[in-house]
C-alpha cells in the first residue's frame, strides 16, 4: 500500500533530527576519540549508576503521580488568578541550580521556614539530607513542568465532547472513564519519560540535597572523570550509559499508541457542567492550594532574599542580563526552526519515534560533555572563545528541544490527523495548509514551547562555562562569579533579577499563544 | 583604486596591531571577574609591558588544567594562572610547561623551590564560624560534637581536596577513622565552595569549610566582624596558588616577565583584598587593616606535589568508604 498522502513533507523534521543527532553523538564521539588509554567502568560507576536510576525513576514517579490531581484541578476551575499561577508555575524549572536549591532550603532546610515554624511547638527540625531531599527537590523542579504537560492534555479534548458529555448527562466519573483517562494514559507516559530523562543529568541537586557521596550520579562521575582523572573514555562511556537509559524511558513511553479522538473540535471556549458538586470543589482546591504552597514559597525566599541585593546591582549585573536575553532569543528562534518541522514529522511519519528520540539527545548527555566535545571539533577551526555565544544559543535550543517537543507533538497529531485529509482533498498542500491549518491552530503550544525555551536558556548555565571570556558572561554566570567572590546578597539580587527576566520571557510567549484566553 | 586604498589602509592597521604583542593567560573565573583581582593587574601590567594582556577564565583550578590537557601544544595560552599544589603534579606530567625565570624571596610559611611554577598568593583551609560558637580545636573534638559542618565534594572542588589531603596529612593511616567520626556531624557535601558557603551563610551548618581568610571579607568589605575560623591543633593545610609558563608559547619572554610581575609589589598588594588570600611576598604597606585579626595556625602543613599526587586516589577511596556508609 502507498503511503497515505500527506498535506506536509516530512523532509525538513527529518533534516532537523539528523542534525541534532549528528552534533550531539558528533560531539560524543569527539570526546571518545581525544581519550588517551584510560581505565573502563568500576564498581563506583556501577554504583552511580544504580542511584541514578532510582532517584530519577522515583522522582519521575511521584512528580507526575502529584500532577495528575492538579492538572485536573487547574482544567476544571477558573478562578481570578489562574493565568498568573499557571505562568508562575513555570518558574522553578527555569532556576539556576544554585539559586534553586538555595531557595528550598530557605525553606526547608535544618534552618529554614518549616524547622522555624515546628521549633515553635518544640518540634525538631527538618531532616532534609537524604533520598527523599533529592526527590523533594527533583518535584519542585518538576511537578510544574508535568502539570502543564498534563493540563495541556486536558486542554487539547475538544470542548465540544464536554458539550456533548454534558448533553448526555454524564458525571464526573464518566468524563473520568470516556474522556479523561483514555487522555492521560498518552499523557503521563511521555510526561513520565520527560522528567526521568532531566532526573538522569541532575548532579548538584542530588549531590547537595542527598547529604554526600551517597548520592553520587552518572553526571558526577563524569565531572569526576573528566577533571579529577581526566579520563575522557570514561566520561564517553558514562554519557554513552545516559543515552541509553534515556533510550530505554523513552522507549518505553513513546510505544504508548497514540490513541485518536472521534472528529475535531471547532475551537469554542471550554465550559465545564461536570464536577460542580461542593467535594470536588473542595478537593480541587485543596490540590491547587497545596501546590501552589510548594511551589510558591521557595519563590518568595529568593525573592525576599533578593530584595536587598536589587538596588545595589553592579552594571556588570544588567550587561550580563542583556547578553542573557539576546542569548534567549537566539536560542528560541533556533529551537522552533527545529522543533515545529520536527513534530509536524512525527506527526505524520510511521516511524516518528525515531525523530523523536533523536529530539531526547540533548537532553540524555551530559552538558559537560557536549561542551567538551564541541570545543574539541571547533577548537582547531575556530577560536572557541569567539563562538561562545552562538554555541551557548544552539545547545540551549537542542536542551529545550525534548520539551518543545513533547508540548508540540500531540497537537500536530491531532491538528493533521483532523485536517490532514481535508487539507489533501482541497489540494492544499505545503506552505498554505501550515500557513492556514496547522500555525494557527498549534500556536497556544508554540508559544508555550517557546516561553520555556526563552526561559530555559536565560537559566542556563550550560556550556558558557566552557567558552567563558572575560568580557561575555551570561547572568547565571555572573551570579556564579558574585557567589565566588563571597557576594551572596548581590548574587541573591542578580537571581532574582534572572528570575524576573525569565518569568517576563516565558509569559511573553505564553500568553501569545496562551489558547483558553480566559483568566 | 578606492578598494586598493581600503586593503592598503586594512593592512597597515593589521601590522600596527602585530606591533604590539599579546599575551594570552588563562586563569580561573572568580580570578576575571569584576570583583576578582584580573582588572587591577591586567591595568597596572599594561602600563608597564607594552603588550596586550588577555585573560581567558576557564571555571576553576582543575577545569583550568583539563582545559589545557585539552588544547594540548595547539593552546593560544602563554600563561596558566590558578592551579594548586595538589595540580602541579599532574600540570607537570603533561610536558607543556616550560621552567620560569623568576626570583623572589617568598613570604610563605613553607619552603618553595619549583623550578616551573611560581606561587603568588596563598591560604590555610579552614572551618569558618560565627563568633559565638564554642569551636573545637581539632579535628576529634569535631567529630565528638555535635557541631553540623558542610564541605565541598573532592572530586569537583579544589578545597574539597584540600580538605582530603588536610586530614590525611594530619592523621595519615588513621584518615579513614577521622572521616568515620566526621560522618554525622557532615551535614551535606556540595559540588563548590561557592554552595558550601552559600549554605553556610543561610544557617544550614555551624560551620563550613572555606579559609583562615574568609573573616576577612566579611571585615573588610562588609564591616561585619561576626565571622571567625577554627584555630585546629594538628595543624591546617595550605592552598599555594601558582602560575607556571607553557613550553609552547610564542611569548616566552613576556610570560617570565608577566610572572615576575606576579610577585611584584603591584600585584601582591591588591590580592589580599581581591582574591581574600595571603600574598606570596608580602607588600612594603604590610597586609591591609584587618588581617590581624585572623587566626595564626601554629603549624602549617603541605604536601609536596609528587607526594600529594600518590596520596589523592587512596585518599579518595577512604573519604568514599566512610561517607558512603
Amino acid at each position: 500500500m502507498a503511503d497515505r498522502a500527506q498535506p506536509l513533507s516530512a523532509g525538513p523534521g527529518i533534516g532537523a533530527a539528523l542534525c541534532v543527532a549528528v552534533l550531539i553523538l558528533g560531539a560524543l564521539a569527539a570526546v571518545a576519540l581525544r581519550a588517551e588509554a584510560g581505565t573502563g567502568l568500576g564498581p563506583a560507576d556501577w554504583q552511580a549508576v544504580r542511584f541514578t536510576l532510582l532517584q530519577a525513576a522515583l522522582s519521575a514517579a511521584i512528580s507526575v503521580a502529584l500532577a495528575v490531581p492538579v492538572a485536573r484541578a487547574l482544567a476544571r476551575r477558573r478562578f481570578a488568578g489562574r493565568g498568573a499561577l499557571i505562568t508562575l508555575l513555570g518558574a522553578p524549572f527555569i532556576l539556576p541550580v544554585i539559586v534553586a536549591v538555595l531557595g528550598l532550603l530557605t525553606v526547608f532546610g535544618r534552618a529554614g521556614w518549616v524547622s522555624q515554624a515546628l521549633g515553635l511547638f518544640g518540634l525538631e527540625p527538618l531532616r532534609i539530607y537524604g533520598m527523599h531531599g533529592v526527590v523533594l527537590a527533583h518535584v519542585f523542579f518538576n511537578l510544574p513542568l508535568a502539570t502543564r504537560l498534563i493540563l495541556q492534555g486536558w486542554q487539547e479534548i475538544p470542548s465540544e465532547r464536554f458539550r456533548l458529555a454534558a448533553h448526555l448527562g454524564a458525571g464526573p466519573g464518566a468524563i473520568w472513564r470516556l474522556l479523561e483517562r483514555p487522555m492521560l494514559a498518552r499523557t503521563v507516559l511521555a510526561a513520565l519519560a520527560v522528567v526521568f530523562a532531566i532526573c538522569l543529568t541532575s548532579f548538584a541537586v542530588a549531590l547537595t540535597l542527598g547529604g554526600g557521596p551517597r548520592a553520587t550520579t552518572v553526571e558526577l562521575a563524569i565531572y569526576q572523570a573528566f577533571r579529577f582523572d581526566f579520563d575522557l573514555g570514561r566520561a564517553a562511556l558514562l554519557a554513552c550509559i545516559q543515552i541509553a537509559l534515556t533510550v530505554l524511558a523513552a522507549g518505553l513511553a513513546l510505544r504508548a499508541a497514540p490513541g485518536g479522538g472521534f472528529g475535531a473540535g471547532l475551537d469554542r471556549p471550554l465550559r465545564r457542567w461536570d464536577a460542580q458538586s461542593s467535594l470536588l470543589r473542595a478537593q480541587d482546591g485543596a490540590a491547587i492550594t497545596l501546590a501552589a504552597l510548594f511551589l510558591l514559597l521557595p519563590l518568595a525566599a529568593i525573592a525576599v532574599n533578593g530584595l536587598a541585593g536589587v538596588a545595589s546591582l553592579p552594571g556588570s549585573v544588567f550587561r550580563a542580563a542583556g547578553t542573557s536575553v539576546a542569548i534567549a532569543a537566539a536560542s528560541t528562534a533556533t529551537l522552533l526552526l527545529l522543533a515545529v518541522p520536527m513534530a509536524a514529522s512525527i506527526a505524520m511519519a510511521r516511524h516518528g519515534g525515531w525523530i523523536e528520540l533523536a529530539g531526547l539527545l540533548g537532553l540524555a548527555v551530559s552538558p559537560l560533555v557536549i561542551g567538551t566535545g564541541l570545543f574539541i571539533v571547533v577548537h582547531p577551526f575556530a577560536d572557541p572563545f569567539a563562538l561562545a555565544l552562538p554555541v551557548t544559543a544552539l545547545v540551549n535550543a537542542i536542551s529545550a528541544l525534548p520539551f518543545a517537543l513533547r508540548i508540540l507533538v500531540p497537537r500536530a497529531r491531532a491538528v493533521i490527523g483532523d485536517f490532514g485529509r481535508l487539507g489533501v482533498s482541497l489540494d492544499m498542500g505545503g506552505l498554505p495548509f501550515l500557513r492556514l491549518v496547522l500555525l494557527p491552530r498549534m500556536r497556544p503550544q508554540i508559544g508555550f514551547a517557546a516561553g520555556l525555551a526563552a526561559a530555559l536558556s536565560m537559566g542556563d548555565l550550560g556550556v558558557i562555562a566552557l567558552f567563558a571570556d572575560p568580557e561575555v558572561a551570561t547572568l547565571p554566570l555572573q551570579i556564579y562569579r558574585l557567589m565566588g567572590a563571597y557576594r551572596m546578597e548581590a548574587a541573591a539580587g542578580a537571581s532574582l533579577l534572572l528570575l524576573a527576566l525569565s518569568m517576563l520571557a516565558f509569559w511573553m510567549f505564553d500568553r501569545g499563544g496562551r489558547w483558553h484566553a480566559e483568566g | 583604486m578606492k578598494y586598493l586604498t581600503f586593503a592598503a589602509g586594512l593592512l597597515s592597521a593589521t601590522a600596527a596591531l602585530a606591533d604590539t604583542p599579546e599575551l594570552t593567560v588563562y586563569t580561573y573565573d572568580s580570578f576575571i571577574s569584576d570583583w576578582g583581582p584580573g582588572p587591577a593587574v591586567e591595568a597596572a601590567f599594561e602600563e608597564v609591558c607594552g603588550c596586550d594582556l588577555k585573560f581567558v577564565g576557564a571555571g576553576d583550578g582543575a577545569a583550568l588544567l583539563a582545559r589545557i590537557r585539552l588544547e594540548g601544544a595547539r593552546s593560544e595560552a602563554d600563561v596558566v594562572l590558578g592551579l594548586d599544589t595538589n595540580l602541579i603534579q599532574a600540570a607537570r606530567d603533561t610536558g607543556l610547561f616550560a621552567p620560569h625565570a623568576v626570583t623572589a624571596t617568598y613570604d610563605l610559611p613553607v619552603d618553595w623551590a619549583d623550578a616551573d611554577f611560581v606561587p603568588y598568593d596563598w591560604g590555610y583551609f579552614a572551618f569558618v564560624h560565627d563568633r559565638g560558637l564554642e569551636a573545637p580545636a581539632d579535628f576529634r573534638a569535631l567529630a565528638d560534637s555535635d557541631l553540623k559542618i558542610v564541605i565541598q565534594d573532592p572530586r569537583s572542588s579544589t578545597p574539597g581536596l584540600g580538605l582530603l589531603m588536610w586530614v590525611k596529612s594530619a592523621y595519615g593511616d588513621d584518615a579513614p577513622a577521622i572521616w568515620d567520626g566526621l560522618a554525622d556531624n557532615i551535614v551535606t557535601v556540595t559540588k563548590g565552595w561557592s554552595e558550601a558557603y552559600g549554605l553556610f551563610l543561610e544557617g544550614e551548618a555551624d560551620m563550613v569549610l572555606s579559609y583562615t581568610t574568609s573573616p576577612a571579607y566579611h571585615l573588610i568589605a562588609e564591616e561585619d566582624g561576626s565571622k571567625t575560623a577554627a584555630r585546629f591543633d594538628e595543624g591546617h593545610y595550605m592552598q599555594v596558588e601558582v602560575a607556571g609558563k607553557l613550553a609552547a608559547s610564542d611569548q616566552p619572554e613576556l610570560a617570565d616577565k608577566f610572572l615576575q610581575f606576579m610577585v611584584s609589589d603591584a600585584v601582591q598588594s591588591v590580592l589580599p583584598t581581591t582574591n581574600w588570600m595571603y600574598p606570596a611576598v608580602t607588600p612594603e604597606a604590610g597586609l591591609p587593616q584587618g588581617f590581624e585579626t585572623l587566626i595564626a595556625p601554629d603549624k602549617a602543613l603541605l604536601l609536596a606535589p609528587d607526594e600529594a599526587a600518590a596520596l589523592r586516589d587512596p585518599a579518595l577511596a577512604e573519604w568514599l568508604t566512610a561517607l558512603s556508609r
